[in-house]
């Protein structure tokens, strides 16, 4: 048991630090804008999937290292990951039970929220930027959740 | 997918609750931001946070690199050849040109010794290359490979061959991120080359514009003047290019005209910038002796012949726009220096 749940954090952080490599990788300027939050996506996973191994603590961090890379007001985006995977926590048993068009609704509604949380300390901060595109990555990211499913239930089955 | 035991949240005794954790942790957040925003506590934790974070920045950045130095080693032989010509020409080009240069520098340099003030003199430039990475895609930052190592300092004036860049926003151990003058929360103070109207540009979010919104109505600036920098405050070298004015909209009922311009650097294009030092304002002894060592001794060798006779003239022309002199100068030599 302790073995295992040991090489599930190890796969769990190793997804999460593919995600954050991938949220700064240059992208055509077009492309940019639409960029999905991976890590964030796949904290959502795995915190879908396991709960008990995948704790506040690891969105937290997850969000902390991506200030970091950016170069933002740290605690920003650790905030958004915190609150994002505090619902999921509540949400999940019902969450896993969706189907998977349904499930991809409400991770856009977490999406939304996240990107909402970080939009507002932006403006508390004083770089607000007000563009509709800046939304763009809540659809993306929505979209792309079957992908992610599929991908995560491939890892965990290879394993376990 | 899973076994019952992974789903069921933690009842009694299998660490603390979830809600106190969320309110733990959002507390600690809230107070990361506060402290970050408002008092510069945090430097150490972010040195040590970004030295994590360097590897990242350049495994993310080596292939890019990688590339760029591939294609570079197969670009052809006529191509490479054709720009070692160009290259040649313009060369000798900016050889003439620094001629006088060198000429009106020293004639600046005595001017400046003069008024002991030796502002605005680009002593030392650092090259640094430009991170393949992208910080955010609705800012105007990037991440250079010099940094605190390498004797960059918070609000130091970054430039391109063609204009000024930015500044230097934070500097970590290895690294540096610039904020570039196009950046919505950047501003910079400038002049009009050609009339000498001093304001201030302010980033738009956008790379190809700036906008000018302290211009009155009766202000004298024409499309196509070209705006330098005037060394107000401190952080840019005064006298280096910063925009061409763009466009100018006069309405008698408006207070400030709308007036627009386009940074002469190469924000998008740019592989290299230049990291500049330069004396501020207020100087120091110590430094003031040193600086124009230097300058001298690489000075005198052209300066002795024929370029001292054309200093004479152009100092003449040349000493009313105190700062913008060197380069207003520089500018326009090319014309009468090229068909010869």
């Amino acid at each position: 048991m302790n073995r295992s749940n040991f090489w599930r954090r190890i796969l769990y952080w190793l997804t999460v630090a593919a995600g954050l490599v991938l949220a700064i990788v240059p992208l055509p300027d077009w492309l940019d804008p639409v960029r999905p939050d991976l890590a964030l996506l796949a904290v959502i996973y795995w915190i879908l999937t396991s709960p008990r191994i995948a704790g506040l603590g690891y969105a937290w961090l997850a969000g902390l290292f991506l200030d970091v890379l950016h170069g933002m007001v740290l605690g920003q985006h650790a905030l958004g990951f915190l609150v994002v995977a505090f619902l999921t926590h509540r949400l999940q048993l019902r969450m896993r039970m969706f189907p998977i068009p349904h499930q991809a609704g409400a991770v856009m509604l977490l999406l939304a929220l996240y990107h909402f949380i970080v939009f507002w300390t932006d403006g508390l901060t004083g770089h607000g930027y007000t563009g509709w595109n800046r939304w763009l990555p809540v659809l993306s990211g929505a979209l792309l959740w079957p992908l992610i499913v599929a991908a995560g239930d491939t890892l965990t089955r290879r394993t376990r | 997918m899973v076994e019952l035991s992974h789903d069921s949240r933690p009842i009694i005794g299998r660490g603390p609750p979830l809600i106190a954790t969320f309110v733990t942790l959002a507390i600690a957040s809230i107070a990361l931001m506060v402290t970050d925003q408002r008092y510069d506590q945090l430097e150490r934790v972010r040195s040590w946070l970004t030295a994590a974070a360097y590897p990242v920045q350049v495994a993310v950045d080596a292939p890019f690199r990688a590339w760029n130095w591939l294609t570079g080693s197969f670009a052809d032989r006529d191509r490479l050849r054709q720009e070692n010509l160009e290259v040649t020409a313009r060369l000798r080009l900016a050889n003439l040109q620094l001629q006088r240069f060198a000429a009106i520098e020293e004639e600046n340099r005595r001017l400046r010794d003069m008024r002991e003030n030796s502002a605005g003199v680009a002593e030392r430039a650092l090259v640094a290359s430009i991170l393949n990475v992208d910080l955010d895609p609705f800012r105007h930052r990037v991440l250079l490979d010099k940094g605190k190592a390498d004797g960059v300092f918070k609000g130091q004036a970054v430039l391109d061959g063609e204009g000024i860049f930015g500044q230097v926003w934070r500097v970590n151990e290895h690294t540096a991120e610039v904020i570039l003058i196009s950046d919505a929360e950047h501003a910079i103070p400038v002049q009009s080359n050609r009339s000498g109207v001093r304001t201030i540009a302010v980033g738009t979010g956008d790379l190809s514009r700036l906008v000018l919104p302290f211009v009155t109505g009766e202000s004298d600036l024409k499309q196509g003047d070209l705006l330098l920098s005037t060394g107000m405050g401190g952080v840019f070298p005064p006298g280096y290019p910063v925009a061409k004015v763009t466009r100018v909209e006069r309405d008698a009922k408006a207070t400030f005209a709308i007036v627009e311009a386009r940074p002469t650097a190469a924000l998008d294009r740019d592989r290299e910038v230049l990291l500049v030092w330069f004396k501020a304002p207020a100087p120091e002894p110590p430094t003031v002796t040193n600086a124009p060592a230097p300058a001298a001794s690489a000075a005198p060798p052209p300066t002795t012949g024929a370029s001292t006779a054309a200093a004479a003239p152009s100092t003449a022309a040349d000493t009313t726009p105190s700062q913008s002199a060197p380069v207003e100068d520089a500018a326009a030599t090319p014309a009468p220096g090229g068909p010869q």
